[in-house]
This record gives structure tokens, sequence and C-alpha cells, in this order.
């Protein structure tokens, strides 16, 4: 682990802090989106707003899995729940997102449905092997990390002719995400949003590799910086975004060398395409419809799917009106501008799906960061 | 042969240790019952007390303090690296009452046991809690068996409650914690609830990690003998330090200041929690305990704690604050500050 110790040391990120604050221009702002959940959670959990110059803002980007879903795919997943002889795998972190009119999965669970936390598609392929008699279903989330595990779980279960097997899939794409905070007209109007750059994701990028940037460091003007999660290397991308910045640049660079290349991992990719297909629309928590922002099983893998193996429909839902989630997922809101934030929502009884995940930036300032509202 | 010198001869047989399994007859109340407590409970536990065969224990009253505890243990596995559900449910108890600075001297036990559990593996914690309740000096002294129908528990569960004698002098609770205090930690932290989660099903990564569980009543006796000023004890079981710390907090109305870079937490555990999405802070120990102290006293109770070996990596993590709004923070290791909360509703499986 001293790879660890090496992304965490207090010296080096003093003389990075250092560096920021001296090349920081005074006359101008730096509001910098870390598009990952993954980024948030460690820019609360080591402080490192503390490091940073009060002209440089972090704004909290909609790269949290749990938080994108829109309520209508959550109500599904609670249908399929509650059907005869169903075990639904899911994430722990799900079965606390609030559905439509109060419902959740722990509920349901509570009701008698029969819901299994996993940590891993495979943990839920095991339990379609131990369970013949009954239909297990995969709750599958998440971005380019955890589609491609999916893909090689589906292409077992093909293999092994386990038919009680499907998966509810839910993957989404992040550069449809990047393109879609940056395009928008809804986003833009609100003209809340201005971002000079971007922190980009970590292990997103592991998978689909650097190149699909660079479409937006050259139409929209916006450096960005993949980055890893640790402190030192967050700093490190600060740093690079600052003085890209400064130079007027507009690039892709790639501090998370260590784990990241320009074309990615080739064979996750082929994993990918060989099962899914992209899907014509997705909807998105607070970036509403996307074109082809998020994925479908090939017709080949149809009998996997769950959606058709089980004629389920999307039926959307708009959540409650009062959570802010929406905004903040487009960077338009601070989770402190929602009036449930702490009062009436908190992690023990969340409103809204950005106070569930640990990524989510309503469940990071609450857990971290609220004594800040305090002290200012 | 008649019948009643068969139904004899069947209950004369031992019970077959190797093979064979709970059923109904076990909890019914009747010979098979009988049987099961003398030969696999009475023979593990082995003492006056329980040898005499009554429904309840009966002992001296001593003078001073007395303090009782109880716990349930629903472990999942019910072996672990490092223990297993019968020493667990001794440490567990025997740290509850040990944490009033007092002295543990009786524990009850009442196991819920499912039909056709392995009479094995029921010989098996048995033993390892007699060991464990000798090895801390505490007595089993009384006891309970049920047993229930397959599918109405998982495999084992047990309930101990345990009995104790507070020195005179000694006064620790939760709400004594003032500001300005020292907050000592008595070893690294997340060992117990990392080493049950990675031997979960499904959750099975090539690790070292063992669970901490130990009976830290020994520990303690030394502590307040050399440091009667003592004002908070507490053991970070379930929630970990952070919600441990979030308690006493809200009990003593107090806020606290930690530094990170004087928290133990063991490479591995640090790995694993990585892995997993989690806080060595909000995973549970079952051998490590947070005192709180008057900052005096707190580099004598620091050497005491290290000359001790379930202390030997003891540490100052921080002070005790002033703060009406009662939060934990902690100057991280790079150099900004974080609260230290409760986790919410976090699916933890079953660890203690
Ligand atoms: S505080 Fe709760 S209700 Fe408000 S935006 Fe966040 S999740 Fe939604």
């Amino acid at each position: 682990m001293k790879h660890l110790d090496e992304y965490r040391d207090a010296e080096t990120a003093r003389r990075l802090a250092a560096s920021i604050h001296r090349e920081a221009d005074t006359d101008r702002r730096y509001r910098l989106m870390e598009f990952c959940g993954g980024h948030t959670h460690a820019i609360f959990r080591y402080g490192i707003e503390d490091l940073l110059p009060a002209n440089i803002e972090m704004v909290h980007g909609p790269g949290c899995p749990v938080c994108v879903l829109p309520t209508g795919r959550l109500d599904m997943a609670i249908r399929l729940a509650k059907r005869d002889g169903v075990i639904l795998a899911s994430y722990g972190d799900m079965l606390r997102v609030p559905g439509s009119k109060g419902q959740s999965l722990m509920k349901a669970k509570a009701d008698g449905a029969d819901i299994r936390m996993v940590y891993s598609t495979l943990d839920a392929l095991k339990l379609a092997e131990a369970n013949p008699g009954r239909e297990v279903i995969f709750f599958a989330i998440g971005f380019e990390t955890t589609t491609p595990p999916t893909a090689l779980a589906i292409e077992a279960a093909a293999k092994a002719k386990l038919g009680n097997f499907s998966v509810f899939c839910n993957h989404v794409l992040t550069p449809s995400a990047i393109a879609a905070i940056l395009e928008a007209p809804a986003v833009r109007d609100l003209g809340a949003v201005e971002i000079d750059g971007f922190l980009g994701p970590a292990h997103v990028s592991v998978v689909i590799g650097s190149q699909p940037y660079e479409f937006f460091a050259e139409e929209y003007r916006k450096p960005v910086a993949i980055s890893g999660f640790e402190p030192i290397d967050i700093l490190q991308s600060i740093l690079m975004l600052v003085r890209q910045l400064n130079e007027g640049r507009a690039e892709v660079e790639n501090q998370y060398i260590r784990a990241v290349t320009r074309d990615g991992n080739l064979r996750a990719k082929q994993a990918v395409s060989r099962i899914f297909e992209l899907r014509r629309d997705f909807e998105w928590r607070g970036l509403g419809h996307i074109p082809y922002s998020a994925l479908r099983l090939k017709d080949a893998y149809a009998a996997f799917d769950a959606e058709r193996r089980f004629d389920e429909p999307y039926i959307a839902s708009e959540g409650n009106k009062a959570c802010a989630c929406p905004a903040i997922l487009r960077g338009a809101k601070k989770p402190t501008d929602c009036r449930l934030f702490g009062s009436v929502c908190t992690p023990e009884t969340p409103l809204g799906s950005c106070m569930v995940s640990s990524e989510g930036a309503c469940a990071a300032y609450y857990s971290y960061g609220r004594m800040r509202e305090r002290t200012q | 042969m008649n019948v009643a010198s068969r139904a004899s001869r069947s209950a004369s047989r031992r019970l077959d240790l190797a093979a064979g399994r709970v059923d109904l007859t076990h909890g019914a109340g009747g010979r098979a019952m009988q049987q099961l407590i003398e030969e696999i409970f009475r023979p593990a536990f082995d003492n006056p007390m329980l040898a005499r065969g009554d429904d309840q224990a009966a002992f001296e009253v001593v003078g001073g303090r007395m303090v009782m505890s109880t716990d349930s243990f629903v472990v999942s596995p019910l072996f672990f690296p490092g223990g297993d559900i019968g020493s667990l449910a001794v440490h567990g108890t025997v740290n509850d009452v040990a944490m009033s600075g007092a002295r543990p001297l009786y524990l009850s036990a009442g196991f819920i046991i499912e039909e056709g559990f392995p009479l094995a593996d029921l010989e098996r914690i048995a033993r390892s809690m007699g060991e464990a309740a000798r090895a801390a000096e505490v007595a089993v002294v009384t006891g309970d068996t049920k047993v229930v129908e397959r599918g109405k528990a998982d495999g084992l569960f047990i309930n101990t409650a345990g009995i104790g004698v507070v020195p005179p002098g000694i006064e620790i609770s939760g709400d004594r914690a003032r500001a300005g205090d020292a907050i000592l930690i008595s070893g690294s932290m997340g060992d117990h609830g990392v080493a049950i989660m990675a031997h979960r099903a499904g959750l099975e990564f090539e690790t070292t990690i063992v669970s901490d569980s130990a009976a830290l009543n020994g520990l303690v006796a030394d502590m307040v003998a050399s440091v009667p000023t003592i004002r908070v004890l507490r053991d970070p079981t379930r929630g970990g330090l952070a919600a441990t710390l979030n308690e006493i907090c809200h009990q003593s109305a107090v806020g606290m200041r930690l530094d990170e870079a004087a928290i133990p937490v063991r490479p591995e555990v640090l790995g694993a929690c990585e892995l997993l999405g989690l806080d060595p802070l909000n995973v549970a120990n079952e051998g490590k305990l947070i005192a709180i102290a008057p900052a005096e006293d707190a580099g004598r109770l620091l050497g005491v704690l290290r000359r001790h070996p379930l202390g030997r990596d003891a540490m100052v993590i921080g002070e005790v604050t002033a703060d009406p709004a009662r939060f934990v923070r902690m100057a991280t290791r790079i150099g900004g500050e974080r609260m230290i909360d409760w986790l919410a509703g976090e699916q933890l499986p079953r660890i203690c």
C-alpha cells in the first residue's frame, strides 16, 4: 500500500497547494467541474477545498450513477422486484433511493419482495445458479466502469445457458452527459452554469481512454485534466487546469497516466460492444432526455434483458419537486441552495438520490462538509 | 427387548459429535436437551455454579456499584479469521461491562439454534466460548437453549449478559467528556469488520486481515488502576470510531477535533476499504477501546496502554472541544478539514 501513501502525502499536497495559490490569477475566477462523483467524494473526504484559493471553485458534476437514475427507472426496478418468483439483485445504495409515492426498494423488501444486496454482477450470477427455480434480475447501473463486468456476466450466462438470469440495464455513457451539460439549451438558458474546465473521470477513462474528451476541448474550448482519485492526483489536475486557463489553452491532459491511455482498455470495450448497443433515448435525472446516451442489450441477448423478458414499461415520474438534485447535477446549484438540505433531507431520510450515494453531492456535503456552513 | 429398555439404551448413547445434527427434540426440555447440555455446554463452561444444575446461578453480592449489560450475536459467517460467534459473544459482553471501568465476573448465555445445525459446530463454538471466558476470567454461570425450525434462524444466534463490579472511586460514563480532554485509542481501526466482510460469501478476496476480537477487561483494569481520572471508555464496535465518537459528543454535549495522521489503520484494512468503498472509521472493531481523560493524564494513560499487549499501537488521536453543534472534525492528512459523521444506513453485512 505504499502506492496509496504516495498519493496522500502531506508534504506533496502542501507543495502543490502553494503552486496553485501562486499561479492562480487573483483577477479571475476558476469554475472547475469535477464530473465524477468519486472526485466529489474525495474532495470532501480529504478537505481539498481548504487547500485552494477562494477564487477556485469546484462545481460538482453528474457522474454519480445512483444520482442520475431517473425516478421512473427506479419505479421499474421496484415493480420488477415485486413480481412473483423474482429475486432482484441490487447494489446496496439503490435500496434507499426514494421512488415515486414514497416507495423504495427498501420498503418493497420489507413488504416481502425478495431483494438481495450484492457487490458485483458476479454475485448476481451466483444467485441465479443457486436458485434455479427463481428469476434473478440484476439491477445494473453505472457508467463505463461497471458496464464491462455486466457484459461478461451476460456472456457467461449465455454460455452456461442460465435461463433464469437477466439484467435490468441502466448503463449510461459519460461523454453524452458532458455534451448535455455543455450543449443542452435548457442548461444554457439557466445561465447559471459557467464552467471553465473539467476534471476528467479516473476509472471511466481507464476504460474509454482520453480520446473521447478531445472533442470537448476542441469544440467547446474547455480544458480537461483526467485525474486520479487520490488527493495528490486531484491537486495536480487542478494545477494543470489553472495553467491551461492562464495560457489560454484548451487541451486534454492526462494526470492519471499510471492507469489511463489515449485508447483505453480495448478488451473491455470489445466486451461491451459484443453485448450492448446504443439506446435511441434515455432519460437522466437532472439532464433530461439525452439521445444515444445509454446502452441496452442487443437483440441476440434479448432473453437476458429484463425489460423485454418481463415486458416492463417505462413510466416517467418527476420525483419530489422540492428536491434540487436536477439543478445540482447540472452544476447549476449547490446542495446548500436546497431548502430541504439538512433539515428534512438527511442521509437517514433522503428525499433525493443525491443524498443517498456517497458519491452524491448532497451526501458528501452533509457527511463531510456541513460544519463549514456553521463557521462561515 | 422391550420398548422401555430400548429407549433407555438410545438415551444413553452419546451425541454423535462427528456427524450429528441438532433437531427439535434438543430444545424440547426433555432428555435430549439434557444430553445436549451435559455433553456440550457443561464441559465447555465447566464451573461449580453451572454444575449445580439449577435454573439460576446464585452468588454473593459484593459491596460497591454493579454493572450489567447484554448483547445478541448474529454474526455471519459463524467462523471467521481471528474468532467465531462463541468467542465474540464472550468478548462483546465482557467489553461492554468493562467499559464502565468494572471487573466483569459472570456471564449468561442463551442459544437459539436452527434445526439441522451440526453438533460438531455447536461443540466447537461452545468450547471456544469456554476458552474465551476462562481467558477473560469470567464464568458462564447460567444458560438457555432453544431450537427453532429450519429457516427460522440462520444457524445459530447467541445472547450473552454480563455482570461486573466497579472499583471504588471510578466514575466512567459517556456524558463526562469535557473540552480540553485528550482522546486516545488502543490500536488500529477496522480490523474486525473487514475480516468478516472479506470472508462473507460473494465477497472473498485475498486477505490476511484477522479480526481483533479480544476481551479488554485486563487492559481496562490496568488503565483504571493507574489513571483513575479516566472519564469515558467505550469500544468502537458497530459503526466504528465515527459512530462511537459521535455518540460521546451527543452524550457530553461537546465537539471533537481529531488528527487523521494519528489514527492507526493497517494498510491491508485500508486497501480492502478502498475496494469496498468504505471508510475504516465506520468499520467495526471488537478488541479496541476509546479512552477520554484529562489532558494532563494523557501521557501516563498512553504509557499504560502501550505496555499492555492489546494496547501496543495506542495513540492520542485528538481532543475534546467546546462545540454546541457537537461536530466531530478531523484535520485530514493533507491539511484540509472534514467532519466525521455517523454512517447512514449503509447496508453492511451482519458483523456481530
Ligand atoms: S438536499 Fe435532498 S432534497 Fe435537497 S437536493 Fe439534495 S437530495 Fe434533493
